[in-house]
Parts: structure tokens; sequence; C-alpha cells
């Protein structure tokens, strides 16, 4: 499944009622390592579409959201499970360092 | 078999690249998934990049030596090295894709790492107030009050920068004097939203889910204070990045990778390194430029007495 953009209307259902892992990319087009870290989560998604499912944020659009989750740096990849913020990971960063972060909470394979 | 592989792609690597390349060696550049063209990349203006009379952006200038290495047939994978073997005469580059590359030399060019405090709560408030680079997060505090901490030049190029957005921003440095160039310290001194605090080092993060506060040391006399600030940005300097060779290649005391003299010569024969990941001193994209080419030229010279 390639990664959808979630709006403050849609973040709930996109998110918070997801059955699956989310991985949510707060991002913005002048971020030079969130342009990095995209192609690394289309990677994600598309190796991953059972299990884990990607939300891309635009925290100039949804400043209210950025604002919910204190986010003040960029790209921010808040990894959110039943609901809840399980974890957060700020920068740009291998798609094999992701992994290892989101392991754990995978289900048995 | 490839004649030589660069590890890096900061203004060492690709300086390192134009000459192989231009010296028909075909290198092949490895340059990081995420963080490829280096500290520049996270800058803004560049005004001391001589043959730029009037400055021009950090990644445009990488961008610029992208070019130059590409045109003249270097071979860039945006990935990341994982493990090397440098001892024998034939060198093994793993990468994190799983592939096995081998070169008859190798140029090490990984630069340096931001510096973290070394306080509590660093990790959980990073994102949430604490932030190592103002090009990418200034934009979150429009109107706020902020902080850097740090003396150097990258301190008052991020504190200059930051008073686009912030209503104030505070320095925090932990001596009575800056390291940063007369230039970068009169811009900042002649900033009225700067303000400078002296002899103090930050020893404590304050707030939850989000920075609201730092406690202050006064390190001449212990005394302790509150400071409120929304954002905190940490510009301390940056250790070299060695951990892949450390076992390696020998290792100064301060943890730069040795050279011989003037060389780029490590401890072992057809490895090579350069920029900042061998020096404590200069650190300027110029500098690590001049000693990419300076890597270059020994790896030629190495492989054509081979």
């Amino acid at each position: 499944m390639q990664p959808v953009e979630a709006t403050k209307a849609s973040f709930d259902q996109e998110v918070l009622h997801a059955d699956k892992l989310v991985i949510v990319d707060f991002w913005a087009e002048w971020c030079g390592p969130c342009r990095m870290v995209a192609p690394v989560l289309d990677e994600i998604a598309s190796e991953n579409a059972d299990s884990i499912k990607i939300v891309k944020v635009n925290v100039d659009h949804e400043q209210q959201l950025a604002m919910d989750y204190s986010v003040t740096s960029i790209p921010l990849l808040g990894i959110f499970q039943g609901g809840k913020l399980v974890k957060q990971l700020v920068g740009a960063r291998p798609k094999a360092a992701i992994m290892d972060e989101i392991r754990d909470l995978l289900p048995a394979s | 078999m490839r004649e030589v592989i660069i590890i890096g792609s900061g203004p060492a690597g690709y300086t390192a690249a134009i000459y192989a390349a231009r010296a028909a060696l075909k290198p092949l550049m490895i340059a990081s998934s995420v963080e490829p063209g280096g500290e520049l990349m996270k800058t803004t203006e560049v005004e001391n990049y001589p043959g730029f009379p009037n400055g021009l952006m950090g990644p445009d200038l990488m961008a610029s030596f992208q070019e130059q290495a590409e045109r003249f047939g270097t071979e860039i994978l945006f990935e990341d090295v994982t493990e090397v073997d440098l001892t024998g005469d034939i060198k093994i580059v793993k990468t994190g894709s799983g592939e096995t590359y081998e070169a008859k030399t190798v140029i090490l060019s990984t630069g340096a790492a931001y510096r973290e405090l070394g306080v509590p709560r660093e990790q959980e408030l990073s994102g949430h107030g604490v932030s190592w680079c103002a090009t990418c997060d200034g934009f979150f505090f429009r109107e706020k009050v902020i902080a850097v901490v740090g003396g150097g030049d990258s301190a008052m190029e991020e504190a200059n920068f930051l008073t686009k957005f912030a209503s104030k921003v505070y320095v925090i440095h932990r001596r009575d004097s800056l390291k940063a160039s007369e230039i970068m310290q009169k811009r900042s001194f002649d900033n009225e939203k700067i303000e400078f605090i002296w002899n103090s080092a930050v020893t404590e993060l304050k707030g939850s889910p989000k920075l609201d506060g730092v406690v202050l040391e006064d390190t001449v006399t212990g005394e302790k204070r509150d400071l409120a600030i929304d954002g905190l940005f940490v510009a301390i300097g940056s250790d070299p990045r060695v951990g892949l060779v450390e076992n390696q290649v020998e290792i100064s005391d301060e943890r730069f990778i040795k050279v011989d003299g003037r060389t780029s010569k490590t401890s072992l024969p057809g490895v090579f390194a350069a920029g900042d990941v061998i020096d404590p001193i200069y650190r300027q994209a110029i500098t690590a430029a001049g000693s990419g080419c300076v890597a270059a030229l020994d790896a030629e010279h190495y492989l054509s007495s081979k």
C-alpha cells in the first residue's frame, strides 16, 4: 500500500483507528532530510503492505496536528499502534535503521 | 575489482571523486542513503567558499560538487556502508543493501557527527524542542524564545539564522569569549534579538512533552538558575565518524583517523583518509576539499607504483 496523506479531519480514521502498525511521517516541502527519507518510507510501505501503513502529515498544511504531537523537528516519524503513539524517531535514517526500531512491534512472521 | 572506493560525500569525498575520475580511475562513491552531501546540506548561506563572491546555499554548492564528480565518470551509490575489511591488498566494502564491493584503494571521508549535550532526557526531547539543525527546524519557532548552545562559527550562524523566526535568541556559552570568527562575532553582537549568556552550561532540560526551559549552571560560581525557552539548538561541535574503521586503522587519542604528516596515508597501505574525519583543527569546506584532493593524488600514486 502506498503512503496516504492525513489531515486533522482524517487523522483519527487513518492513524488512530488503523488495524496495522502506522508510521506517521511529519514532513514539509522545504525540509531536505524529509526528501531523503520519503523514498525509504515508500519502500517500507511496499515491502510490508500487510503489517505497516505509512501516513504523511505535511506540517505546513497541518500545523494543528504538528502542535498536537509537539513536533519541533522534522522529519519526525511517529510510530502508532492500537491508537497510541508508542515510539518516535527524529531525523532521516536508513531503511535498516528504521526497521530495527520497529521490528519488535511487528507481528511475528 | 575497482581502483578506488570513496566512502562519504561531503566536500572531501566529492573533491577526491573529481580528481580520481579525471585520472581515469572510475571511482565508486558510497554517499550514504539519507545524509549525502554532508554537513553543508544543513547550512544556509556559505560566504567563505572561494570562487563564489556573492555566496551561495550549502545544498547548491554540494549539488555542483556532485555534478562535477559525475561529469568525469564517478559512480555514486546512495547507500550506507555497513562493514569494511581494509587490512588486505583487496579492500572489501559492504553496503546496507547487502552488496559487496572490492577495490585496490579506499578513501575514507566520513566526516563528523553532531555532538550531544550529554544531559538527561536529551533523546526524549529531541524533536520536541531540542534540535541540531536550525535550517530544518527554525520554522517551528516563529515568535518564540529560544537558545543556541555553543561559541563557534556554526553556533553564531545558527543564532543569526534563527532570529528570522524567533522573537529572541539566547546564546549560551561555557566561557566568557567566543571561538567564532571576527565577522560572525560582530554580526551576532550587532543583532538586537541575540543575547549572550556567558560562563554557563545547560545541566537540565525541563518540560513535558515539550521543552519549556533549561537549568543553567554558572561555570565559574556553580550557581544554578532557570531559563524559560521553547527551543534549544545544540551547536557544540562534532565527533569524527570513525566507528566503521576504528579496529582497523590507527585512531588518534582525540578519535580522529591518523594520517602521515601532510599526506592522507592511514596506517594501512592503500587506505587514505580526508576531510573532517582527520581534522581536529580547521574543519572548513575548503580544507576538506583540499584534503580530498590530496587523498585522490595519494591513491593515484599508490596505484601507479603497484
